[in-house]
Order: structure tokens, then sequence, then C-alpha cells
């Protein structure tokens, strides 16, 4: 009788692939939720727009790939990719914007390093900043308001599609973000002034810091499912904090902590995109180190650059150094004094 | 008596679906015996036993069927009494379906026991604490028992501990794993739950071998049942002990002997080292069990329990099954029911491997059958992209980065796996558990730890072929120096005769037949006058060629060479002048030495030439060839370390040597024992004139001394032999050399005190013949002498010749060997005919 001869293990835990970015996906819904009730239909158009977008691009370069689609498209890493497209962008920016970082993102920023697992950048951020660079009046300018601010309407279903996919009627809808205000606005006045302006709505960020908060708890619902650790995050937003109090410790001059935090895409970054597993570092203590570069990047850039966020820039430019940092941080090995660093070639040794 | 143990934890781990109930809920089944028994020399890890059984032979139970070859090595016991039908190939529960060679037993139902009793009652002692550990360890060794955990590594060899001085044992702790933490299998846990007491008293016995302070048993907390037997056996031991049971957390690998040190020690063993270097030995809890049967009842590793179980099997269980039953045999039992796709796994489903054919024997490692149906443990899925999701990372039990590790293996980055620890990864399949895409892990891990191992033996046999290489050459160019330096020897010696020979034509007063006493007696003054005066002569001739250059370009109109000749003509005169003085020198030389008559022609005539064999020759002949079986030896010796195909060869070679060495010793004894007697009185007086009657001639002396120097040399050349290939006799070769030295120096101190005193004694008639006996050098000899020297090189150097190319031919296999070495041998053979007859003439010349 014939066996059928396998090599060990033969068991095998129940989860996969899928399952990880399925469960990233289901995570993002706290946030996307409150983002449309506090801003809201444009996001979830995007979401959706982005979504369609990234799986037909991935699609069409499976095909010409000649790989097998439903294989791959059932990994769901395009359409995580969408979501978090979807949700970065400026929820009423122009559709064709949103197409671009989606297809440039699927396309350039995976299928041509070779696909899912192969990128060295975060395909969604690539995406991202390529519109960023190349759109910046669409980029900064569709930011929706909060529906807290009392003199402006909410973008409904219709008003979201119309404004998206007609270009008109934005301005109704549209505003700076809290974070861009307040970099401009503090030169000349005092912190106080400005907490008395719509866009913070006299307590913090009007909106944004419950939108942060339900990207918290997503996030943490991953930590809690073993999906993501919490080295990345932990160390972003501690990085992120530590920069804010010792740099920017007076708030008449420089955000504050409470902003850096709690608005933009702060939360968002650390919980579902720096913590892209393909493109971060991937050691314990690697990751530690990944995030603490992404919080400094996202501090610097928001203070001293040109841009009002920074989490994609940071994001791309740590890619760039994780695999050194994964080089340098091995853990010590069972049985070994201490861990081994960095990589000699064979001739070296 | 229970201690509180401070529990450690290891990194990662897993919790797979433990499986254990379906197995653990019956108790433990002796299987009926199989028709046929088929039992691998190689059941353990080291060196495969060897049958001391013939096909045919009635054996009984417990009887050695086969002896262990080596320290790493176990025998092989019959299982039960019965006929060997075959010794021969069969298929081993291998994954690769190997064919190993095997001992089939087919048994006769009376299951006879062969005579056993315990070791106390073999030895007459009471208590084990009588016998020496090392007996002990022996004795387990000799029941067979290896590793039961699934590795199978030979127990005794863990427990052959050295002692220091004060007969500290190193070993702290003893560990005995009942951890059993791979899923589904409960051998282990049955056997703690039933044999408990087997399994304490085990430890007891090991704890006396090992000399260790305490034994610490690791039970993972899913087997409450074993762990309240293994306490409740400790209650009954009504004395004092140092064996605790520790309940550890549930977790996938805790069985592991690496991750179980540290779980319970805190300790870590060593990168490639093992658990002994931080003091611990760890040992499954059913060779403890097992050490309990070898030395209280004397009953070797026979049985073992093995789990059957998996939902494609209708009656799981425990069975205690006779080494060597066939898989398929204890399937059957546990009613077995072959699936669409059909999976038999040979231990647990994390590190088990599946059988190619349900076939192969249960060994002592087999501590599971397992047969899963395809909805149990379902085939692995289309591997997918790694995401570098890390959780590989998380579950690794060694802190491994296996995800890196498999892209440096899936890129066959080898280098950069080993400096990621590829080595330290223990396969326990963790990271491929938790992997969400679904990659085989381990299997890369594993197809690159082989790539590595075989590139390694691939660089060790190149290193090694070069080194004998290497070697070699070294041996050539040694062999050739000492040649040519011999022929420099004898060239100079040559030379030294010619040039006393043109002597008489330049210093014509003198008279040719005493030049050759001249040349004989070689005054050292005499030789280096000689010297200057070629020398001289050499520059002369050099000048003059220079002058004619110098001339020949003033002609051609080179103003600037006008200063040059006259310095080079001024260069000549000078050189020539001092060509004169030589001349003179060397004639009033000559004078002094002239004083002495002719008269000892023909005494010398007399001595051994007409001879050979004066046991003078026959020694020499003696020495010769002892000289040459020492080489013969010392190449053997060379062949063999290298494992070269030229042993066989060289071995009778050097018997034939030896028998040579033998005859020429007989020869040569008897003939000294009886020369006085028949030899002509001619040599007897001068024998007697020169060295015999006189032991204390320079003559004598300085054969002494050039013998003992002879010696010297061989013993330098073994010492640096010695010393090359690291041989442990250096520093006994060193000693002898310095004794050698001593006694050169005393030879030659004494030597060179007599001749000085020579002159001296020249008036004495006997002395004077004494001194001008070696005069007698017949001139006619020199050039035969001249001539079969150079013929001897030749032959030496077609020999040599010849040899190398038979080496080649060897070293290739070709077809040519056997026509090369009988043109080896006839080229020796006419090599030495010419030796001889040099010796012959030498001797005779030089003898005196």
């Amino acid at each position: 009788m014939a066996l059928l001869t396998l090599t060990s293990p033969h068991a095998h835990g129940r989860n996969s692939t899928s399952r990880v970015m399925m469960t990233v996906t289901l995570a993002t819904v706290p946030g996307l939720l409150v983002t449309t009730a506090l801003f809201g239909f444009g996001t979830l158009v995007n979401v959706v727009l982005a979504v369609v977008v990234a799986m037909l691009a991935e699609a069409l370069v499976l095909r010409i790939r000649q790989r097998p689609l439903g294989f791959f498209l059932k990994d769901y890493s395009a359409l995580l990719t969408g979501v978090l497209l979807g949700l970065a962008l400026p929820p009423l920016a122009p559709w064709w914007v949103t197409v671009v970082a989606t297809a440039f993102a699927i396309v350039f920023g995976k299928q041509l390093y070779g696909g899912m697992g192969n990128n060295p950048f975060n395909p969604a951020m690539l995406g991202y900043a390529l519109v960023l660079v190349s759109f910046p009046v669409q980029m900064t300018t569709n930011w929706a308001v909060s529906s807290q601010m009392a003199d402006q309407p909410l973008a409904g279903l219709l008003d979201a599609i119309t404004t998206i996919f007609s270009g008109s009627g934005a301005d109704a809808f549209t505003g700076a973000t809290p974070l861009d205000t307040y970099k401009h606005l503090i030169s000349n006045s005092t912190a106080v002034e400005l907490q008395k302006l719509p866009t913070f709505n006299g307590w913090m960020a009007g909106g944004w810091e419950w939108v942060n908060i339900a990207y918290l708890v997503g996030g943490l619902f991953l930590v809690y499912r073993r999906i993501i650790t919490w080295h990345i995050p932990v160390a972003m937003l501690a990085a992120l904090s530590l920069c804010s109090i010792v740099l920017g410790w007076d708030p008449d001059m420089y955000t504050p902590v409470s902003l850096h935090l709690f608005t933009g895409a702060t939360m968002l970054g650390a919980f579902f995109i720096a913590t892209d597993p393909v493109s971060a570092a991937t050691t314990p203590r690697g990751k530690l180190i990944y995030g603490a570069g992404v919080g400094i990047l996202v501090y610097v850039i928001r203070t001293w650059g040109a841009y009002p966020d920074a989490v994609a820039f940071g994001v791309l430019l740590m890619n760039l150094a994780a695999p050194f940092i994964d080089a340098y941080t091995q853990p010590r090995t069972y049985g070994h004094e201490k861990a081994r660093r960095g990589l000699t070639s064979k001739e070296a040794r | 008596m229970t201690h509180m143990i401070q529990l450690h934890t290891f990194h990662g781990g897993i919790h797979p679906a433990e499986n254990k109930s379906q197995s653990n809920g019956t108790p433990i089944r002796t299987a009926p015996l199989a028709s046929e028994l088929v039992l691998p020399f190689q059941q353990h890890i080291g060196a495969p036993a060897a049958p001391c059984v013939e096909v045919g032979a009635r054996v009984l139970k417990g009887q050695v069927i086969a002896n262990p070859q080596g320290f790493v090595s176990l025998p092989v016991h019959a299982p039960t009494s019965g006929i060997v039908v075959a010794i021969e190939n069969r298929a081993i529960p291998h994954v690769s379906g190997l064919e190993e060679p095997c001992i089939v037993l087919r048994p006769d139902g009376q299951d006879e026991w062969i005579a056993h009793q315990s070791l106390c009652a073999e030895l007459g002692v009471d208590d084990i604490t009588d016998i020496e550990p090392a007996q002990l360890v022996h004795q387990i060794r000799m029941a067979g028992i290896a590793g039961m955990g699934g590795a199978g590594f030979p127990s005794a060899v863990k427990l052959s501990v050295k002692r220091d001085e004060q007969g500290q044992s190193p070993i702290d702790t003893l560990i005995l794993n009942g951890a059993e933490c791979e899923p589904y299998i409960t051998s282990d846990d049955m056997l703690m739950r039933e044999r408990a007491a087997e399994v304490v008293r085990g430890a007891q016995i090991l704890l006396y071998i090992l000399g260790a302070k305490r034994c610490l048993i690791g039970v993972e907390d899913n087997k409450p049942e074993a762990i309240a037997a293994l306490n409740a056996a400790l209650v009954q031991l009504h004395e004092e002990h140092h064996i605790d049971v520790v309940k550890i957390p549930t977790k996938y690998p805790s069985g592991g002997e690496k991750q179980l040190i540290r779980i319970l020690t805190g300790l870590e063993v060593p990168s490639g080292g093992i658990p002994a270097q931080i003091g611990i030995v760890c040992q499954n809890v059913a060779s403890a069990a097992a050490v309990h049967r070898a030395v209280d009842i004397g009953e070797p590793l026979i049985s073992r329990i093995t789990t059957v179980t998996g939902d494609a099997i209708k009656h799981p269980g425990n069975w205690e099954v006779a080494l060597g039953t066939p898989a398929s045999h204890l399937l059957q039992l546990a009613g077995y029911q072959p699936q669409k796709q059909p999976r038999v796994i040979m231990g647990g489903p994390m590190m088990g491997f599946t059988l190619p054919s349900v076939d192969m024997p249960l060994v002592k490692t087999s501590n599971c059958l397992l047969a899963p149906t395809a909805k149990e443990l379902p085939l692995n899925d289309m591997a997918m992209a790694c995401i570098r999701c890390g959780m590989c990372t998380e579950a690794c039990p060694v802190e491994l980065l296996p995800q890196q590790l498999y892209w440096f293996s899936r890129s066959e980055e080898f280098d950069k796996a080993e400096q990621h620890n590829l080595f330290d990864c223990i396969e326990c399949g963790a990271c491929s558990y938790v992997c969400p895409s679904q990659i085989p892990l381990v299997q890369y891990y594993r197809h690159a730890k082989g790539s590595i191992r075989e590139e390694r033996a691939a660089q060790k046999k190149a290193e090694q072929a070069r080194e004998r290489f290497e070697r070699r050459q070294a041996r050539q160019e040694r062999e050739a120096a000492e040649k040519e330096a011999k022929r420099k020897a004898r060239a100079e010696a040559a030379a030294n005769s010619q040039s006393a020979k043109p002597a008489p034509a330049a210093a014509p007063t003198v008279a040719a037949s005493a030049s050759a006493p001249a040349a004989a007696a070689t005054s050292e003054t005499l030789e280096k006058l000689q010297k200057q005066l070629t020398a001289t002569q050499t520059a002369i001739a050099k000048t003059k060629e220079k002058l004619a250059e110098a001339q020949a370009a003033l002609a051609a109109g080179d103003e600037s060479q006008a200063t040059k000749i006259t310095a080079l003509e001024s260069g000549l005169e000078k050189s020539q002048t001092k060509m004169k003085d030589l001349a003179k020198d060397i004639a009033a030389e000559k004078k002094a030495l002239k004083a002495a008559p002719p008269a000892a022609a023909s005494t010398a005539e007399g001595t051994d030439k007409g001879d050979p064999n004066s046991p003078e020759r026959l020694k020499r002949k003696w020495e010769t060839a002892q000289g040459r079986l020492d080489a013969a030896q010392s190449r053997l010796a060379e062949a063999r370390e290298q494992g070269l195909d030229t042993v066989a060869a060289l071995e009778e070679g050097v018997r034939k040597q030896q028998e040579r060495v033998d005859e020429a010793k007989a020869a040569w004894q008897q003939a000294e024992s009886g020369a006085a007697a028949p030899v002509s009185t001619a040599v007897a007086v001068t024998e007697s004139a020169t060295d015999k009657g006189d032991p204390n001639s320079p003559e004598r002396l300085k054969r002494k001394w050039e013998t003992a120097q002879g010696r010297l040399d061989a013993a330098q050349s073994r010492l640096t032999e010695a010393r090359e290939q690291g041989l442990d006799t250096v520093a006994a070769l060193e000693e002898g050399v310095r004794k050698q030295q001593e006694r050169v120096n005393e030879a030659k101190a004494a030597w060179e005190q007599a001749s000085g005193a020579q002159p001296a004694a020249t008036d004495t008639p006997a002395a004077t013949v004494a001194a001008l006996a070696p005069a007698v050098a017949p001139a006619a000899a020199e050039a035969d002498i001249a001539a079969l020297r150079s013929k001897v090189l030749a032959a030496q150097d077609r020999v040599n010749k010849a040899q190398e190319r038979l080496d080649m031919a060897r070293e290739q296999n070709l077809p040519t060997v056997d026509a090369l070495a009988s043109g080896v041998a006839k080229q020796q053979e006419k090599l030495d005919q010419l030796q001889q007859q040099l010796a012959a003439v030498t001797s005779t010349a030089g003898t005196h």
C-alpha cells in the first residue's frame, strides 16, 4: 500500500494569509464608521472606489504575469491596500486622484516588484506619496470638515459622490485640517486663541480625535488578535510624543502633543500602515527602532517640512532602512552568549 | 521530599490541539507477537551493530544477536525466542524508505528467556551502591538502551561522566523528560501512570551513576494522572531522596531537551554543546524505566510502549510491543482503516515522519503510530507568499528569525542562513505551524542544512586531498634533496681525489705514486689550498675573458675601456701571483706528506677486497637492508594514515625487506662469530694492524662517530616526521635524539683526539702502517668508482621515475599498473646490483 509521504510538521494552525488580511480590514471598520459619521460619506466612497480599482489592477497584472487569478485575489492583500488608501486620501479628493494612487500602488508598488511579499515599500503609501507630490492642491484642500462645526453642512452620500466625480461643490464641505491650521496660524496667535477656532471646536481637534480613537481601538484589537505586535505602534507613538514634548513643549509656538497624537493619520499610521509586515522591520528590536524612526520622521516633517502630515513619508523612508535594521537586530538565539550583528560576507569571515 | 522549583520559560512555543484523550483512556495492552520480527542493526544514533548469529540459528529471548561496534553503538537483542531466518537488507523506518541490514527473526512462540538476573545478584552484592558506576553504565550499554523519546542516542554515552580527582561528578542535575509535548502521543503518559515505580527506581539508579545532587522529572500539566502516580511512587520510597516531580505548563515544544532544561533550571545548553557542559544530563522517562529493568532484572531493551492513534484507527491506545514488530501488525491490532489518501506517521504530528510503507518495523525510538484522516490533519494547501508577518519569529522556541532563514534558504544564500544560526534550529515545526502562508518552512531548513553539510564534506575532502598532495610533494622534495646532497658529497670526494691527480703535473717533483697517499690522507690544509687554487684559477680565467672583451672594445674605438683594461691587468697579475704562491704552498704540503713510505701497498691489497663475506661487508649489507626496511615502513605508515590503496603493495614490500634484513643479519652474525679463523693472514695482519688490534685507532673512532652520526640523522628524520604528523611519540623521539647527539659528540671528540695525536705516532712502524693503510686506495679503482656511481645514480633516477609513474597509474586505477610494477621491480634489481658493485668497490677503497 503506497502511503503519502510528507515532511513534518503534519499539523497546521488554522491561520491563513487571507484571514490576516481580512482581520486587518475589519479592524479599520470602527475608524471608517466614525469618519463617515463625523465627516460625511466622502471616505466611504473613496474606500469603495479604491478597493474596486485595486482589485481590478491586481487582476490585470496577474493576468499579464500569467498567475492564477483566484488564488492571489483571494489573499485579500489588494483589498486591504485599497481600503487603507481610501481611508488615507482626503475624503473629497477627485476620483482620478484615488484611481491614480491605487493603480500606482498595486501595479508599481507591489506587482512590479514580484507581487505579494516582495515589495520593499508599503504600496498604499507609495500611491499616496505619488499623488501628494503630483497633485498637492487636490491633496490638501479636499479634506472634509467635521459635522461638529456648526456653520458647514455634512456631505451626504449623494453630495459626496457628486463632489468626488464632478468636482463641483467641494468648497461647501471642505477645509484645511487641524494640523495644517495650527501649524500656519500659531506663528501669529496663541494656543488659547486657536482653541476657539471652529476647526478645533474648543476642545481638541474638531472630530479628528474620535477618528483616531476609533483607529486606536481597531489597532488594539489587532494586537489582541496577535495579527500585529505592540512594538511598532508603541515605538512610533512614544517617539512622536517624546519629540513633541521635548522639542515642542510650548503650545504657543508648536503643535501640542495632543494634536500630534490624535489628529491626522497618526493612529491609522501607527497601527495599520507602519505595521505592514512586508515592508517593515521584522525582528522584535528592529520593530522598535523602525517604529521610533517613523515617529521621529513624522514629527520632523510635520513641524519643519512643507507637508501638513507626514505618515506616508515617514513610513517610506523607514522602509528603506528596514533590511539594514533587521540585519543588525537579530535576537540572541538559545545557547548563544550574545546576538549576532549584521551580515558579513563570506570573504570577510 | 518535594521542593519548590522555580520555573522558567522559553521563548515562543505554540499550543496545538493536544488530541491525547483518544489514546490515554485505555490501559497499556501487550501486543501479541507478529509472525516475523525485523531488527535493524542500527536503532540508535551511532555506529550500527554487527550481527553475531547465523541464519538458521535458534536464539533465546534477550540474547544478543548483534554486537556494538565502537563507543557510540549498541547491541541488538532478540525480542523473543525463535529462528534467525535471514540477515538481509530491509526497509527501515525512515522517511526515505532506505534499506539497511536487518536480522529477521521468526518467533517460535515459546518466548523462552535467556538466563538473566539482576546485576546485584550477578555480582553478589546487596545494593547497587556497592557497584562501580562504570559497571552499571556497561550494563545499561549492553542492555541496548537508547533514548526512547525520539532521537535514540545511546544512554550509556550520556552516562559516562568523568569525575575529578576528588570523585566529584560534574553533573549536578538529572532531568527525566516526561513532558511529552507532541500532540497525540501518550506512551510516556501511560508509562508514568502505570509504571511510575519503575521510572522512579530508574531515576535512583541514574542518580547514583551520575553522582548528581538531584533529579527533576518534568511533566506537562496536561498529565495530572501521571504526576499523581509519580508522586505516589516517591512517597513509597520511604527513604531520603532528591527526586522531584515538576509540573510544567503545557506548551509545545517543552519536551525538547533544550527547552525542558531551560524551563526547569533557567540554564541554556551552549550552542553546539551538550547538557553535560552545564552539569545536566537529560533522559526520557521510558529510558529510565528501561534502566531499572536492565539493572534490577537484567532484561535488555526488547520492547517498548507505542501509541497507535488518529481518526483512521478504530481502537486507539497504547501497546507494549516487541521491537522489530512491523507497523502493519500493530495497525491491524488497533483497527486501522486506510483512507483515500493513506498516511501513517511514525512519531507525532509535529516532528514525526510519514512511513513510506506499513511493513517497516518498530524500533527503540518508535513512540507513536499516527494514522490521521484528511479532515483531522488537513494536507497543506498550496503555500502562499511570505508576507514577513513575523509570526514564526514569535513562535520560534530558540529565538531564530525563521522568516529570514526561509528567504536565505530559498535563495540558497547558505552563508547568510548559517549566520542567522540555522544550525540552532531544532526542526520543531512551530514556525510552519503558525505560518499563515502555509509555507513548509522546516523543509527549507532541512534542505539548507543538508546542502551546507554536503558542501562542508566536499570541502573537507578537497582539503584532505590537498594535504596529501602536499605531503607527497614534500616527501619527494626531501628525497630529491637528500639524493642531491649525497651526490654532491660523492662528487666532492671524487673531485678531491681527481684534483690530487693533476697535482703531479703542477709539481712534477712529487712522485705520482706518492700523490695517492697524499690525497687519501686529505690533510685539511692541503684541501683548503687546493680549493683556493681552483677558485683563483677560475678568477683568472674570468678576468682574462673580460680583458679580451675590453681590448676588443678598445680596438673598436671605445676609449673609456682603457682604464678598465689597466685595472683588469693589475687584477690578473695579482691573481696569478696568488696562484703561484698557492701552488708553492701545495707543493710544500705535499712534500711533507710524501715522507710516508710506500710500503703499505701490498698490505692494503690484502684487506677485504677479495672477500665479499667479511664481517664488515656483511654488517654494512645488513645495515643498508635495515635502512631500506625503515624507509619502507615509514612509507607504509604514511600510506595507512592517508588510506591510500598502495598499502597492500607496501606491506608486501616491507615483508620482503624484513626477510632480507633477517638474512643479512644472520649472515653477519655468523661471519662475525667465525671471522677470526678462516681469513687470510694478510687480512688478519691488516686488520690487527689497522683497527682490530687497536679499538682506539682514529679509523675505528671515526667509523664509530660516523655510525653514531648516521643513527642521529635517522632519529632526527623520524622526529621531524613525527612532528609533522603530530604523533604523540614526539617527546620520546626528542629524548632519543638528544641522547644520540651526546653519543655523536663523544665519538667525535674521541676521534678528534685520536687523530690529533696521530702525527706524534708516525714514528712507530705499526702506527705508520695504520696511517698508511688507507693510502692504498687504488688509483685504478677510482675511475671505476666514479663510473659506477654515475651508473647507480642513473639507475636510481630510473627507479624513481618508474615508481612515480606506477604511483600515478595506481592513483588513477590505470590498467598499466601491473606492467609498471614489474618494470619498477626490474629497475630496482638493476639498481641493487649496481649498488652492490659500488659497495664492493668503495669498501675496498675506503673501508680503512
